[in-house]
């Protein structure tokens, strides 16, 4: 039995039918082509599909669509502004803190909550504020530099 | 040619697609009408399928078929091993099991429906027989006898094979030491954080099948998929889209992918699988699996004699496309960074109930540096004396190389001893003694470990290789003066979109963003190998170099005709060819043309009327508009260069680390790592740092935590992340890196590669560390990974 929800994702709103069964990672990507958040471990592990649900960092491949009913929810795609953008996207680019890119769009969402949350973080914050995303090819120390540039930059805006 | 990119730490021109959530992996190309597959796989590691009832299935909502074993036993070709051995055993490894199902996670059969979650559901109604059947786990207690997988081949023995030479028995008689260690190398899970996947088109009109997979070897995967379905190989295309990490993991042609080919072409539709993690786990290979017995003979005076290696291999229930390979990588590289008279390896490769090993990260270098550099260590503590002078003792001098070893190698270029050095200079290596032995007398265990390895890269000269260790590129000028690099690698996230387009951009004299490197694609691409063994900037890096010089051959002539002057006269600065006279003061005095301002419509040949200078561009256009060309000159310019490279390179380092262990937990805490590395020349050293840095902490995974976990029943334990320890950002150190740098005189770039330098190298110097740490109970050796209970049982006793 489908569900009706409505859903605002990157400041549109969404409505549709969806199974109570649908994960939101399968609803962002498949019914709304928002295909940046990424599928990594489906046990909530691996953070690839962090999105921002009301500001908070969820993984969305445990959630369910008919959970996120009535939310706001922010997605790797939504992160620039009026093509500027994000600092921590910046901060990935200039410190080269991804190689094959498909833990980045989670981690750059888990990162952002962790500046929010702390402006000013210190090394050891930034990675114990990363645990829940994993990255199997940067080895991590050009993550922690990408958001220490962000912190920074977002500090100075 | 004058440097403006090449050695410049250049921010990568693939990054804003991806940091943008823009880029399309395989489950992001979206296709009309797409059916997908799910796979019902053995909860067996051992069993005989008795009957497979389909019917609930085939009733489900959305389900378009369902194939099993007895569907494509006649039709598609087995899975491919490309390995050459002598009397090597291959067993017939079908696409769906047919009869019997050999590991955890062996596929039986395929479901297709409209929708992947009724996909799922309807394989779940499928309702599987088995007969249950005697499992072989343990790959020592396999080699020797037990249940046999394969009836026809007697026993679980694969092959067995000696590599080396030298006299080990006189070496080791004429050793004043044998030391002795049995080391088991576990069986790790490459986890590329993106799984596998496949999507396939078939146009029945055409007769054409486009395949998206999530691959490092696009091409080889057209010309083994073609076979395997019996489809022309002009009428398979192979695109990888972007690609979330391969590890060796994608240098394969898997059961799943010529399945869907062949399903695409059934159906007339396309047809997508998605891996999920845990078949994952289960059913991509895995790596390392070795156990093996070292023994080293040495002198008094820490000189090495000879090494020896024991060693059986778990290859699993199948061969995929390496793996019975993988242990003669381990051969080769047992000399390590050192002179070693004579050396021998005797590895048996065995038949298990569990998932094919295959090449990870390294693919048998770890191994053979493990085993190389725990020696060392354990010959230091045998005969008293610091592991340093150990190894200083028989580096080979700079000047020896090329560099014989007595397994069969030659060593392009090094400099060991510089490498060491710089290590303990930037670790502080004496100072850090005195604080350990400070540490040690305030009852803190501290241990200081370290690694000097080498490497094999540049896989490899093709006599060396199963078929072909060229690479090939194509570089084109367009006419509106973009410049288009075709490379037969595929870059799965190592950057080479950049790094290349840094090599074109210095050689042609243009700007970076002039430069498009195109990867991945068998309709767009000339035929290439692909990108493994830390050989796409080393071998497919100067395919592209040559390309462009013989590129640049052509526009000489061309900007010689046109400029009234000889070919050899021109001077080439900055994009331009100059007349003689006009060297010095062309460049400022003539505009270049902008890159993409050319007017649409017909292109305005260049007005070359008493011009003296031609940028490379206008070449280019002079090129394809044709009119002004020398006689006899094609149309056009391009060139294609295959290069064969004439040996392996052999990229160093020293690796230094400093831990703490924790005597109540038995955690591992890092204090400090420091690596230095020499990777011959480097064209960017952000993404030389960022190999490094990815390399070493998958070594810590296997040093710390990493394992993968079948039980007495060869039932896969660690099936999902939640069971498979992957290193945490909070858990890693700071890494403090420095280079030393020895041009390789293998290719005209001097590059050695680093794809694998971190893997190889840092394993060894953390365990190193581990063991010194614990060396005050009396501990000598530990196996991986070294988990806190583990390490706490040593200190407890």
């Amino acid at each position: 039995m489908k569900q009706a929800i409505s859903i605002n994702v990157n400041e549109v709103d969404h409505r549709d039918e969806v199974e109570p069964r649908l994960l939101l990672v399968h609803y962002l990507r498949d019914l709304l082509g928002l295909t940046g958040t990424h599928v990594g471990c489906e046990t909530s592990i691996c953070g690839a599909c962090t999105i921002l649900v009301d500001g908070q960092a969820v993984k969305s491949c445990t959630m369910f669509a008919v959970q996120a009913d009535g939310a706001n929810i922010t997605t790797i795609e939504g992160l620039a502004t009026n093509g500027n953008l994000h600092p921590m996207q910046e901060g990935f680019w200039e410190k080269h803190g991804l190689q094959c890119g498909y833990c980045t769009p989670g981690m750059i969402i888990a990162a952002t909550q962790l500046i929010d949350r702390n402006p000013n973080p210190s090394r050891d914050e930034i990675r114990h504020g990363l645990e829940g995303n994993l990255c199997r090819c940067t080895g991590y120390q050009h993550i922690v530099e990408a958001v220490e540039y962000a912190a920074k930059k977002k500090a100075d805006l | 040619m004058a440097a403006k990119y090449v050695g410049k730490r250049i921010k990568r021109t693939e990054d804003p697609r991806l940091i943008k959530g823009l880029a399309h992996y395989v489950d992001d190309v979206r296709l009309p009408d797409t059916l997908h597959v799910a796979f019902v796989r053995s909860i067996y590691a051992h069993a005989r399928i008795t009957s497979i009832d389909v019917t609930e299935a085939l009733k489900a909502p959305g389900v378009v078929a369902v194939y099993t074993g007895k569907d494509i036993a006649t039709t598609v070709g087995p899975v491919p091993c490309a390995a050459a051995l002598p009397d090597l055993k291959i067993p017939d490894y079908r696409v769906l099991a047919t009869g019997k199902a050999l590991f955890v996670g062996h596929p039986i059969a395929a479901v297709v429906a409209t929708d992947r979650y009724l996909a799922r559901d309807a394989a779940d109604l499928i309702s599987v027989d088995y007969e249950e059947l005697p499992v072989a786990v343990d790959v020592e207690a396999s080699a020797k006898g037990g249940p046999v997988i394969h009836e026809q081949f007697g026993s679980n023995i694969a092959y067995t094979l000696t590599s080396g030479e030298g006299d080990i028995e006189a070496a080791l008689k004429s050793a004043d030491h044998i030391v002795t260690q049995r080391m088991v190398h576990q069986r790790l899970a490459p986890v590329a954080m993106e799984g596998r996947g496949v999507l396939a088109r078939y146009f029945p009109g055409e007769e054409e099948l486009t395949l998206w997979s999530s691959t490092q070897i696009p091409h080889l995967m057209r010309t083994q998929v073609a076979l395997m379905i019996g489809l022309p190989e002009n009428k398979l295309r192979v695109i990888t889209p972007e690609v979330g990490g391969g590890f060796g993991s994608k240098l394969n042609v898997y059961a799943e992918e010529a399945l869907l080919a062949w399903i695409s072409i059934q159906l007339g539709k396309p047809v997508k699988w998605i891996e999920s993690r845990r078949e994952n786990m289960q059913a991509t290979i895995h790596g390392r699996a070795q156990v093996g017995t070292v023994e080293v003979g040495c002198k008094n005076d820490g000189t090495i004699t000879g090494l020896r290696y024991n060693v059986v291999a778990d290859l699993g229930a199948y061969h995929q496309l390496l793996t019975p390979a993988i242990p003669t990588l381990t051969g080769l590289m047992l000399s390590g960074a050192y002179r070693i008279p004579a050396i021998q390896m005797n590895v048996t490769g065995v038949f298990t109930n569990k998932m094919s090993t295959d090449a990870y990260r390294g693919a048998g270098r770890p191994e053979a540096t493990y085993v190389v550099e725990r020696a060392m260590d354990i010959v230091a503590a045998e005969l008293k004396i610091d592991p340093v002078e150990v190894r200083r003792k028989n580096f080979p001098a700079k000047t020896e190389f090329p560099f014989h070893t007595a397994t069969g190698l030659d060593y392009d270029s090094g400099d060991y001893e510089a490498a060491l050095d710089k290590a303990l200079n930037l670790s502080g290596y004496a100072k850090l003694r005195a604080e350990q032995a400070k540490a040690r007398a305030a009852g803190k265990l501290i241990g200081i470990g370290m690694s000097s390895y080498v490497e094999i890269c540049a896989l490899g000269p093709s006599q060396a290789m199963p078929a072909g260790g060229w690479e090939s590129a194509t570089v084109r000028i367009e006419p509106t003066g973009t410049v288009t690099v075709l490379t037969g690698a595929s870059p799965h996230g190592q950057g080479q979109e950049t790094s290349f387009a840094q090599i074109a951009a210095d050689e042609l004299g243009v700007d970076l963003n002039a430069v498009t490197v195109i990867h991945g694609d068998t309709a767009i691409v000339q035929y290439g190998i692909g990108t493994f063994g830390s050989r796409a900037t080393a071998v497919g890096g100067t395919a592209v170099l040559i390309a462009i010089q013989k590129l640049k051959e052509k526009a000489a002539k061309i900007a010689a005709h046109v400029l009234r002057c000889e070919a050899s006269s021109l001077a080439f600065e900055g994009g331009r060819y100059s007349r003689p006279s006009a060297a010095a003061a062309s460049a400022v005095s003539e505009p270049d043309v902008a890159v993409g301002e050319a007017p649409a419509g017909a292109l305005p040949e260049p007005d070359t009327e008493g011009r003296s200078t031609l940028t490379i561009q206008e070449i280019a256009l002079i090129a394809h508009i044709a009119k002004e060309l020398p006689p006899d000159t094609e149309p056009g310019l391009s060139a294609t260069y295959f290069f064969e490279p004439k040996n392996f390179t052999f990229p160093f380092g020293t690796h230094i680390c400093v831990v703490e262990i924790d005597k109540e937990t038995g955690e591992t805490k890092f204090l400090r790592y420091v690596a230095v590395d020499d990777c011959g020349k480097v064209i960017n050293p952000l993404l030389v740092d960022g190999q490094i840095h990815g390399g070493i902490v998958q070594a810590i995974g296997q040093a710390l935590y990493e394992e993968v976990v079948y039980d007495e029943q060869g039932q896969l334990v660690t099936g999902e992340l939640m069971d498979y320890a992957l290193p945490k950002a909070s858990q890693m150190p700071w890494f403090e890196l420095d280079r030393t740098e020895t041009p390789s005189p293998v290719n005209p770039l001097g590059v050695k590669g680093v794809g694998e330098a971190g893997t190889i190298g840092a394993t060894p110097a953390v365990v190193n560390a581990i063991v010194d740490a614990l060396s005050p109970y009396g501990v000598k050796h530990l196996d991986m990974p070294a988990r806190p209970e583990a390490v706490w049982k040593l200190i407890t006793g």
